[in-house]
């Protein structure tokens, strides 16, 4: 019994440490208002891969990053208003990937409101992960906030419906991130439709965040940083005042301003993805306000991964990535350049040797 | 026909074409040699390519190219180089057998297996262009 009680008690105070400490690879997002009581905050997990190997044998890694991140979301003080999972819980699509992400996610305190990523979608189209998580695009109103979740990993029916003797084929044709036979992402006509009605009713003084798997702004098509139709998509959200877009997939800190539009990543809990940039034969158009994250190191297995929260501050998000091996990163909208800014590393001369990529 | 004698046929032929090399100078050669050079190492980079991509490379159905998108962050025009976390200097295959370990739960394979040299043509293919620079972190 002794024995029990003590590792329960040192767990207990682990956590404490980690709670107060530096360490805690937390990336939270505050929302910001004039009257500071209506900030609020919530957690963003993304990523997660989750890989059968077969029956009931899952990749080690992506599992870890997974459980590590839903662990330490659990331990913020104050607690999230909520969390979102932005897509890729699975590798491959498979019931199997799904039921044993969700599972791990079912120990998340509080409501989870989760977004379509391709490597959940092409097997079947998202059927499953429906009956698991509830429709693939919706929006719901927060504190004064207008969120929205779209479905952006969709593209050409062609490419869908008619390419791919199999599902099987289709899903992993999709899965490999520079696959040449892949096909860029997009949200499409039917959820444009939607969202112009879903925004007709919104004031446009009101802050909007949307929250979309792949980028809805073009950086390298490629791999996918990419969304067909970002241009469409950034015009129907030009009208409002305050908007901010928050995306998955990259793996990696990405930040950007456009018009009215600020543009924040997050991070992978699975593994982190090179910035475009070193891949020599690729034209690519990452953002010149994005500081770069470090370059990995893949002995440490969790460097370059963690989770994200986000403080809305006048409507506007400031994102806090805490890494599991590294410094922790702050990206906060500036309200004097009116453009997302790294708090430590904007200055040309205040970046370190670690933030080059070649 | 017996497999001998099928091998003897082969073994016929490949002489033939070393007497035809012989008989031509050592320094010259064609278009279409270059052409038959470049196909074979063409050839090597996509089995590198499949290498790569392939779940069955490793034991855990993680493959190279999950983390490393056309061969990206591998940086072969750095090597021979000092790998920190090593603490010496290595040249690539030794650091794509500690991947193979590691994330991809495999074996290792030798320096001269010709999975190796596959995997090797195909990072070093998708960095065509970029200057030599050995030892650079």
């Amino acid at each position: 019994m002794n024995t029990i009680n003590n590792s329960r008690r040192q767990f207990i105070k682990n956590a404490g440490a980690l709670a107060i400490g530096s360490t805690l690879p937390i990336s939270l997002v505050e929302l910001a208002f004039a009257d500071s009581s209506e900030n609020f905050t919530f957690a963003y997990i993304s990523d997660s891969h989750i890989q059968q190997i077969k029956g009931n044998r899952f990749v080690r890694n992506w599992d870890r990053g997974l459980i590590r991140a839903v662990a330490e979301t659990n331990l913020l003080t104050p607690k999230p208003d909520f969390v979102i999972f932005g897509g890729d819980l699975a590798q491959l699509g498979s019931k199997p990937e799904l039921d044993h992400g969700a599972e791990m996610l079912s120990a998340l305190q509080g409501k989870v409101h989760h977004v379509m990523g391709e490597h959940d979608y092409y097997l079947d189209l998202g059927e499953y992960w429906e009956k698991l998580f509830g429709p693939q695009f919706y929006s719901f109103d927060h504190k004064g906030v207008h969120f929205i979740v779209l479905n952006s990993i969709r593209t050409y029916d062609d490419w869908t419906y008619k390419r791919w003797p199999t599902n099987e084929q289709r899903m992993l044709e999709m899965a490999g991130l520079d696959n040449p036979n892949g096909s860029p992402f997009m949200v499409g006509e039917q959820q444009r439709q939607w969202l112009l009605t879903d925004l007709a009713k919104v004031n446009k003084n009101t802050p909007v965040v949307v929250f979309s798997h792949s980028p809805l702004q073009k950086i390298y098509k490629g791999w996918n940083f990419w969304t067909e139709d970002a241009d469409q998509i950034q015009a129907l959200l030009k009208p409002f005042k305050k908007v901010s877009v928050i995306y998955g997939h990259v793996h990696q800190i990405q930040y950007n301003q456009i018009g009215n539009i600020s543009f924040n990543s997050v991070m992978a809990t699975a593994w982190p993805w090179p910035y475009p940039q070193s891949y020599a034969q690729a034209e690519q158009y990452l953002p010149k306000l994005t500081v770069p994250m470090n370059r990995a190191d893949p002995f440490f297995e969790r460097d370059a991964t963690g989770w994200q929260f986000i403080n809305v501050a006048n409507g506007n998000v400031d994102l806090q990535y805490t890494l599991y091996n590294n410094t922790s990163r702050l990206v906060h909208f500036n309200p004097k350049t009116k453009r997302p800014e790294d708090a430590a590393y904007q200055p040309e001369n205040a970046r370190i040797l670690p933030q080059s990529h070649f | 026909m017996f497999a001998y004698q099928k091998k003897s046929i082969v073994l016929v032929l490949r002489i033939a074409a070393l007497a035809a090399a012989s008989s031509a100078s050592a320094d010259e050669f064609s278009d279409a040699d270059l052409q038959r050079w470049q196909q074979q190492f063409m050839s090597t980079v996509t089995q590198g390519r499949g290498l790569w991509t392939s779940p069955t490379l490793g034991t855990n159905g993680v493959a190279c190219a999950q983390c490393h998108p056309n061969a990206a962050n591998t940086h072969p025009e750095t090597y021979p180089k000092f790998q920190k976390q090593i603490g010496k200097v290595i040249a690539l295959w030794e650091m794509i057998n500690w991947c193979l370990r590691n994330p991809l739960e495999g074996q290792p394979l030798a320096a001269d297996d010709s999975k190796m040299i596959a995997l090797q043509a195909y990072v070093t293919y998708e960095r065509r262009g970029v200057k030599l620079e050995p030892g650079k972190h």
